[in-house]
């Protein structure tokens, strides 16, 4: 339409312009009236759930602002009495079925319910509840489900299969018995969930939060006889503030090394140090696999939720990922293995704290591949949000502390380094490395501003050295699967795919402040690239401590003792834990057991004609009484499927003929020890 | 040997609930109808069967659960063989099905928790309404309607359906004996 007038409705009186909005909320907020939301979020599909963006439209009655679309010459009204009476009972309703211990509350104070409450001036709740005190969830290593607390927004729910594709979490029930849970009933750390903590990072009560490592980091400064180190990561820097009134994207480094100082913590470190390492080991390995036709695409591996992600859904795709471990985990390995030597103490007496803006680093610090017999590399796991609530709790005065710098070696870094918080800061990090070795020049330009951006799934391509590099940088683990599900089908012409799990990548990560504020992750995303400006170095080759980390104990880069420290592997994980489904299982204990994988993976390459042949085996050779058949969901060796477990024996690329062949091995060995025991027939005369 | 039909049987269900998957060309879309189906053949959504359903539409298992658990129909614990349905909708109410079902608990030993008898014969549930408001108190027996119920009417619709299976199991004991013989001659 080529019209010349801009279509308008009018809002409490006032004339406002239609601008593309997708509803009425919209319009209303930007005519700078927050209407209150429990269920509304830009990013998410709309759900019209919690009733408190009512709206009075002439002729219309009152609507949902959120599930309304803006139409020229609407006459809307946003507050009535009638409106701020239904909107008070709707409160109300809440509170009433609400666990409302409060003061105890991680969300205490950032928690949208009880600042609603406040706002709309309920001061009294008139009904009675009929809630049921359930128990929590602490299954998981990074998050606390509290189902008490929930309001049934379902925020989380959408979060987790909109943005990240999973739908670990859904409603189940009905009436006054729906709950937001897990499938069956089962716990959250037995499902296929990332820890990536969106889900906790939209709850607008405390139903869903970060799992609190804060007693345990302040016993261990408590204690004499431990040298605690801490590490905190880039985009810790620019939310921190946030928590003690400041600006989100305010760049605070200088006042949380002294906040860490006045803490106790031996020495304060950067994981900004280890990034820059990480550049260097991954550019490595990336230009190997280029050069040497290695597999490609090759992912990032920094991002533990990403890395979870792809064990579940993508085993196939493990080793496209790069073998070189996170920066926080980098970190925790290299001053492991280093500092005790220097400091004359023993491991187990030196412990490593990192300060993240996540929380699927508590899942990574917990594998026990990320560490040294049983002692992990990194200790505890804080989210800015623990780390900030230590702080108040000390009562340090955060905007008052003078500025301190960090210790050395591990406290330098460059620039390099620092934009690994934002989406897409690793991918150029690396190309600011890879480029300046690829050419063997020295690169005077290093800000690669088409890897930048917002977008959720971002495409460039830089010419290096004359050859053209394809690149693709997501986040949101919706966004990864699309792209993964490209390579998988071998439709992508990628080089190099890097993947955040959280939306802008770790500065929008889920042990950030919680923040209300649509515009905070942006910021914060300038606030590191403004870090990276104002540093001299931008580039991770140039980092003087990293040289000579390499040269005085790491030795070669991408060398053995490189990839003893810096480098990991992956495997195959299943996506929901102890689902068993017995198939033929006869009474009495020798039956031979025979377990069909039909997880997603084994299920596509035919484990299910694999089970169907073995069960007619069963049932033509009379078998039924000796084995014990059971299909499975995921033995974790997706790669070489279709898996069968035939007694102990994994039978990788299992056909039908193979597994009856091995069945009738199994059966006739065993036949003349169990010939006595076995054969109690009365009919049978041999 | 007494297991022995209970396991073919498993591995029969199980080829059937491939069937069923294919009849409905594994799309998400069928959830509903396929779960059915399913419930058809077990009398209940075994886990289990729920996640393999899950598996193979590529749907998560929170949301095969989430809809498993919405629908009254759906079962997720294993029914009697004979399920009895009360209907305590107003008219049925009003016309005293409380008593009705006060007597079958009584009788067969079971409550409002615990729906299903131990012998897995027997499962007890409401109903909000059966639409046959005329005839209330109205019960229903596996696929049978009966009408103007009373709590000694549906006693004895109890002891009838229990003489069938104490036959049932006299006649089928030979038969599995007869079984056994033949699988050892081979």
């Amino acid at each position: 339409m080529n019209s010349v007038t801009q279509p308008t409705l009018t809002i409490d009186g006032k004339t406002v312009a239609i601008e593309g909005e997708r509803n009425l909320l919209e319009l209303v907020r930007k005519a700078n009236i927050d209407l209150p939301t429990f269920c509304y979020h830009s990013e998410l599909s709309v759900y019209g759930a919690c009733r408190l963006c009512l709206v009075q439209i002439d002729g219309r009655g009152i609507q949902g602002a959120c599930s309304t679309p803006p139409e020229p010459g609407l006459k809307i009204q946003t507050t009535t009495p009638e409106i701020r009476e239904i909107r008070r009972i709707a409160i109300e309703l809440l509170l009433a079925n609400h666990d409302q211990s409060c003061p105890t509350c991680p969300r205490s104070a950032n928690c949208q319910l009880q600042s609603l409450a406040l706002r709309l001036g309920v001061k009294k709740v008139r009904f009675q509840s009929v809630h049921k005190q359930v128990a929590l969830d602490e299954s998981s290593p990074s998050l606390v489900r509290d189902p008490n607390k929930c309001v049934l927004c379902g925020d989380c729910v959408r979060m987790c299969s909109e943005i990240q594709g999973i739908g670990a979490i859904d409603f189940a029930h009905r009436g006054h018995d729906v709950s937001v849970q897990p499938a069956f009933g089962k716990q959250l750390g037995d499902v296929e969930c990332v820890n990536c903590g969106q889900c906790a990072s939209v709850c607008p009560t405390g139903a869903l939060t970060p799992k609190s490592e804060v007693d345990q980091v302040w016993d261990l400064l408590a204690d004499k006889k431990k040298t605690v180190v801490v590490q905190i990561a880039p985009a810790v820097r620019v939310g921190l503030g946030e928590c003690f009134g400041l600006k989100p994207g305010e760049i605070t480094t200088g006042r949380i090394v002294a906040a860490l100082k006045q803490l106790g913590f031996d020495q304060i470190y950067d994981t900004s140090f280890a990034a820059d390492l990480t550049v260097i080991e991954e550019g490595t390995e990336f230009l190997e696999r280029k050069t040497e036709g290695g597999q490609l695409p090759m992912f990032t591996s920094c991002c533990p939720g990403w890395v979870k992600y792809a064990e579940q859904y993508f085993p196939e795709l493990l080793p496209n990922l790069s073998t070189c471990r996170s920066p926080q985990a980098m970190f925790g390995s290299l001053v492991k293995a280093m500092l005790p030597d220097q400091m004359n103490i023993e491991r187990k007496d030196l412990k490593v704290v990192a300060i993240m803006p996540c929380t699927a680093k508590k899942f990574e610090a917990q594998r026990p591949e990320m560490g040294v017999n049983g002692d992990p590399d990194v200790d505890n796991v804080l989210t800015t949000q623990e780390l900030a609530q230590m702080i108040q709790s000390a009562g340090i005065m955060f905007d008052m502390l003078q500025p301190e710098s960090f210790d050395m070696p591990f406290g330098f870094y460059t620039g390099a380094g620092v934009i690994f918080g934002n989406s897409g800061g690793v991918m150029e990090a690396v190309l600011r490395y890879a480029a300046e070795k690829a050419t063997g020049k020295r690169l005077d330009q290093v800000e690669f501003q088409q890897v930048r951006g917002d977008s959720g799934l971002r495409e460039a391509s830089i010419t290096v050295n004359g050859s053209v590099l394809k690149l693709a940088i997501v986040h949101g683990l919706r966004n990864a699967r699309v792209v993964a599900e490209q390579v998988r089908a071998g439709k992508s012409h990628y080089d190099l795919i890097e993947v955040m799990a959280c939306p802008g990548g770790c500065v929008g990560g889920a042990g950030q402040p919680v923040t209300t504020s649509p515009n905070a992750r942006a910021l914060r995303t300038k606030g590191l690239y403004h870090a990276d400006k104002t540093l001299q170095l931008h580039k991770s080759q140039d980092n003087v401590f990293i040289t000579e980390c390499y040269a005085k104990f790491l030795g070669d880069i991408g060398g053995e003792k490189a990839h003893h420290l810096l480098h990991t592997s992956y495997q195959s994980r299943r996506r929901i834990a102890d689902e068993f489904l017995p198939l033929v299982e006869p009474k009495g204990e020798d039956k031979l057991k025979v377990s069909v994988c039909l997880g997603t993976n084994c299920f596509l390459n035919g484990s299910q004609e694999v089970l169907n042949g073995v069960l007619r085996h069963a049932e033509q050779s009379g078998l039924e009484g000796k084995l014990d058949v059971r299909a499975g969901f995921c033995f974790e060796k997706c790669e070489t499927g279709p898996t069968v477990m035939i007694g102990n024996e994994h039978i990788e690329h299992c056909t039908s003929k193979k597994a009856i062949e091995e069945i009738n091995n199994r059966i006739e060995c065993d036949r003349p020890a169990q010939l006595p025991n076995t054969h109690v027939c009365k009919h049978c005369h041999d | 040997m007494a297991s022995m039909p209970v396991t073919v049987d498993r591995a029969e269900k199980f080829e059937k609930v491939c069937g069923i998957l294919n009849r409905f060309a594994r799309r998400p879309s069928g959830l509903i109808p396929i779960l059915q189906a399913i419930q058809h053949e077990y009398l209940y959504l075994p886990e289990e069967i729920l996640t393999y359903v899950a598996t193979s539409l590529d749907v998560p298992p929170a949301r095969v659960f989430g809809v498993a658990t919405f629908y009254a129909h759906f079962a997720l614990e294993p029914k009697g063989k004979h399920v009895i349905r009360i209907c305590d909708g107003t008219a049925c109410h009003v016309k005293q099905s409380l008593p009705v079902l006060e007597a079958l608990h009584a009788a067969l030993g079971t409550s409002e928790k615990s729906k299903t008898t131990a012998d897995m014969l027997f499962t007890v549930e409401t109903v909000a309404c059966l639409g046959a408001c005329g005839l209330a108190p109205v019960i229903v027996i596996d696929e049978q309607v009966y009408g103007q119920v009373t709590p000694e009417r549906a006693v004895g619709l109890l002891k009838e359906i229990k003489a069938q299976e104490a036959l049932l199991a006299t006649s089928s004991a030979p038969l599995a004996e007869q079984l056994s013989a033949e699988e050892c001659h081979d």
